[in-house]
């Protein structure tokens, strides 16, 4: 009787076409990837059916963290000059008397969350190191001494004859007395456009807006 | 394992005498390669920021001390919004009656909020009468909506006199006014206002939350 033969196959499969997709990906994700800035406080900002991109440049960042303190940044990549102007101006009308090394370090300072008294202090410490200093918020609800109207002013006029954009960013959970002296702040220098900075959300099925979109698409 | 296929077959004979030259092979074990490129792509799939913030517009009106500049709207299209609390919102049609009898102050949450603003737009459409409303006032809006390609375009100013005042309290959170003013553009209301709130409205809410169980 002839004994039936079962070829031995290998188990050894071909991985390359495995391979060459697992490194298209990781090439995909190294490309899309874009690092976080390091931020000294964490921000969840609520959500919103508008889907505007934030713009990086060109734009001044007010952030108000959870527990309502309120943190000021300039967004300007291209022209780090801006930078000079705006502390150059704080420094000249505060009279604070910062050292040169403290104003070109506030090129690299991401966030600024200090009065005017501790921003000496806060240009001290080299740019990378401040994520680690708790800062305790610029003062703004006190009308008298809103000190975000300084901030605003100066950079208002860094960027006098440009576009300049200004986001607030709040966090879901802060409340509205800080974000009413956020705009108080930006209305004193006949600032009336805002743009919030939020999440992408859904837009609810059936209201006018989906309606709306539906029809031109 | 993963492999690159290489060399031919180890070759026929040269001949006696002719020692065959050991032949290496090119195969390569591509294992530990592969384990690093799924650790990178687990590292950048964890890292990777793929949201992009958006931005939500917001145009506030300029502070007017003289009554002849502020704007006037009429009572019957008015709907006041007030945020407090834990997600809760405080409303009233018109002017705040609240009284012997009469009591227009009342509460709804985040939730069915858009129930309410809905109701109130179609309520203040149904009212629209062309014979009261100066025909000019409304032609720039036609235009826009004709332009933008709406088949309703006659209708586009029917909701004129629609206001919906947004008056947050102390307590009530960003995340509520960012909502609410979502819920405008949501419902495509057209004329919105962020006011402070009134001493009697914000005695109301507190008398309100105090009355609750919690």
């Amino acid at each position: 009787m002839p004994s039936i033969k079962i070829p031995r196959k290998s188990t050894d499969t071909d991985m390359t076409p495995f391979v060459d997709i697992a490194f298209l990906i990781l090439s995909f994700f190294i490309m899309a990837t874009k690092f976080k800035p390091p931020e000294p406080v964490e921000i969840k900002t609520p959500g919103s059916v508008l889907s505007q991109k934030m713009p990086e440049s060109n734009a001044v960042l007010i952030s108000i963290d959870s527990a309502n303190k309120v943190y000021f940044t300039i967004l300007s990549e291209k022209e780090p000059t801006k930078f000079d102007d705006v502390i150059n101006e704080i420094n000249e009308k505060q009279k604070l008397g910062l050292t040169p090394a403290q104003i070109s370090n506030f090129r690299k300072t991401f966030m600024v969350g200090v009065p005017f008294t501790g921003l000496k202090q806060l240009l001290d410490i080299e740019g990378k190191e401040q994520i680690n200093v708790k800062q305790p918020g610029i003062p703004v609800m006190d009308s008298t001494n809103n000190q975000l109207i300084w901030w605003i002013q100066a950079s208002k006029n860094a960027f006098a004859g440009e576009k300049l954009v200004y986001l607030i960013k709040g966090d879901g959970n802060s409340k509205y007395p800080a974000f009413e002296a956020v705009i108080e702040a930006l209305k004193k220098n006949e600032e009336f456009k805002y743009s919030l900075v939020t999440s992408l959300d859904d837009i609810p099925a059936g209201s006018a807006l989906d309606l709306e979109l539906k029809r031109l698409k | 394992m993963a492999s690159i296929e290489g060399g031919g077959d180890s070759g026929h004979k040269k001949g006696p005498g002719v020692k065959k030259a050991k032949k290496l092979s090119t195969r390569v074990d591509m294992t530990p390669m592969v384990d690093l490129g799924f650790l990178l792509i687990t590292f950048f799939v964890f890292t990777a920021t793929m949201s992009t913030p958006t931005t939500l517009d917001l145009n506030m009106p300029k502070d007017v001390d003289d009554d002849k500049k502020k704007t006037e709207v009429k009572q019957s299209g008015v709907l006041t919004l007030m945020l407090g609390k834990g997600n809760q919102v405080y409303y009233y049609e018109g002017q705040l009656e609240v009284g012997e009898g009469v009591n227009n102050f009342k509460q709804t949450t985040m939730k069915g909020v858009r129930q309410i603003i809905i109701d109130k737009k179609t309520e203040v459409i149904g009212r629209y009468n062309p014979a009261t409303v100066d025909p000019k006032s409304c032609e720039d809006e036609k235009a826009s909506a004709k332009k933008k390609g709406d088949p309703n375009w006659e209708d586009a100013c029917k909701d004129m006199d629609f206001v919906v005042i947004i008056k947050p309290d102390e307590e009530a959170t960003y995340r509520n006014t960012v909502d609410i003013l979502d819920e405008m553009t949501i419902n495509k209301v057209k004329r919105y206002a962020m006011v402070k709130l009134g001493k009697e409205e914000k005695e109301l809410i507190k008398a309100t939350e105090a009355s609750e169980p919690k």
